[in-house]
């Protein structure tokens, strides 16, 4: 999460706000920015989404200082990398002037790689950790809630998050996202909820029982990845009728969003593949084998939800 | 977890031939798409990020092979490292797997992409085949070269169990 991926306009841009401004608030910078124009769908309060941001960093660090084990910084880095890159999306790419290629790489943040961040640093572990008993007992039966299962199965989580993505571009939904901005916010808010969800089914140190295993998270990560690459240049072909419904559009700027949405995807795939190998690798059983069977004996690490190694 | 890909082997210094040239195979069909797509469909250009002649279906084995191709790379790379941690790789057979992989896939892409299925050609608006021969025998010459150094590798494993 940490190496600086290439390809994404304005990414260096985007690493010195994770360096310098990753603190709790964001709002060293939020001032400075120019909201006379008002983006699109954010009508006057451009930094308003920018507050469930600070309240989700802020909470985590709360919580990570409050940790009477010690909280792992990685994950705390893993975490405000995945807020810093909401804030940027919901923030400075927001106020953009309209533009497809905006939209797109605000997707992209939203979508797939802020959740990646948000899952690898672990906050229902953290919460585990520092919440009082009762608070434990509700995420503990939510987490056993056979409804939860059925949900966050990857191959269901795959066929919502890549399906939805088909319901915005090739409908309607798009062009009235565009007048609509409570549909706007609503539409992020998925995104972000659908990203979560996917890398939280496919990988992460968070409990998640009843994870398929390895093959058929492959396969639910392949059928992703191939029908987002598919959609996007479906996109790039038809980029003078689609979305529908546009009254203005723009074919060329519709077209360099296709190829972004493109190449975002399959760096956020990669990142994804790399995560979920990752946690086949560091499983707790497979560490070592000749004396690490004497560590895992002692029962304290749980399959597949303790960070190992 | 799942252990249906990745066959388990508990015992430790014991080369686990199988698994090597498999990781072998699967990087190596990895790489050798990684390259075709990389050298010859971007920077080349011989063909293009959306060729509009191609049918629908070339769009979607394009989007399937693309995806299964990151993803056998890095499944690839974390099995072999999981051998290597457990000291249970065979760098012969995993070489001898890799070089099967490459020259495999450029084989079936060389005949059945290109000819069988016409999916589309290594390059357009030129003669075609040298570009096929060179294609197709550079494949072979992969593929052999792989099971030569897997049948070297098999046939001298009973001597010295190691390696």
């Amino acid at each position: 999460m940490t190496a600086a991926p290439p390809g994404l306009p304005g990414w260096s841009g985007l690493l010195a706000f994770a360096d310098g401004g990753h603190g709790a608030d964001g709002s060293g910078w939020s001032g400075s920015l120019p909201l006379t124009h008002g983006g699109h769908g954010v009508d006057g309060s451009g930094w308003l989404p920018l507050v469930p941001v600070a309240l989700l960093a802020g909470g985590y660090l709360l919580a990570a200082v409050r940790d009477p084990r010690g909280w792992d910084h990685r994950r705390t880095a893993a975490w405000l990398a995945g807020c810093a890159l909401l804030a940027v999306a919901v923030g400075p790419l927001a106020q953009l002037p309209d533009d497809p290629r905006g939209h797109m790489a605000q997707h992209l943040l939203l979508g797939m790689l802020a959740p990646l961040g948000l899952v690898l640093g672990a906050p229902v572990t953290l919460l585990l950790r520092v919440a009082p008993p009762p608070t434990r007992r509700l995420v503990g039966r939510l987490l056993r809630a056979r409804l939860l299962h059925l949900i966050a199965h990857p191959v269901t989580v795959a066929l919502l998050g890549t399906g939805g993505l088909a319901l915005v571009l090739l409908t309607p939904m798009y062009a009235a996202a565009e007048r609509h901005s409570a549909l706007h916010h609503a539409l992020h808010l998925h995104y972000v909820a659908a990203g979560y969800l996917f890398a939280w089914a496919l990988a992460g140190p968070d409990p998640a029982p009843r994870r398929p295993g390895l093959a058929v998270r492959v396969g639910a990560l392949l059928g992703a990845a191939a029908g987002h690459a598919v959609l996007a240049k479906y996109l790039y072909a038809n980029a003078e009728i689609l979305p529908p419904g546009l009254t203005d559009r723009d074919p060329a700027a519709f077209q360099s969003a296709a190829q972004l949405m493109y190449y975002g995807g399959d760096l956020a795939e990669l990142f994804l593949a790399v995560a979920l190998f990752a946690t086949w690798y560091n499983r707790p059983d497979r560490l070592r084998p000749p004396r690490s069977t004497l560590i895992n004996s002692t029962g304290r690490a749980l399959p597949g939800w303790r960070r190992a190694g | 977890m799942a252990d249906s890909i990745v066959p388990r082997t508990r015992t430790a210094d014991v080369p686990d031939g199988r698994s090597s040239a498999l990781a072998g195979v699967l990087i190596g069909v990895a790489i050798m798409a990684a390259v075709d797509e990389i050298v010859f469909h971007q920077l080349l250009a011989w063909h293009h990020f959306y060729d509009r002649s191609t049918p629908s279906v070339a769009l979607l084995s394009d989007g399937l092979l693309h995806a299964a191709e990151v993803i056998a790379l890095v499944g690839g790379f974390f099995w072999f490292a999981d051998l290597r941690r457990r000291r249970a790789l065979s760098g012969r057979l995993a070489w001898g797997g890799f070089l099967l992989g490459a020259g495999g896939f450029q084989l079936f892409d060389g005949l059945i992409d290109h000819k069988v299925l016409r999916l589309h050609q290594i390059r357009y608006g030129v003669h075609l085949v040298p570009y096929d021969v060179v294609w197709n025998v550079a494949g072979s010459v992969l593929l052999l070269a792989g099971a030569a150094v897997v049948w070297w590798s098999r046939s001298r494993r009973p001597g010295d169990g190691r390696r």
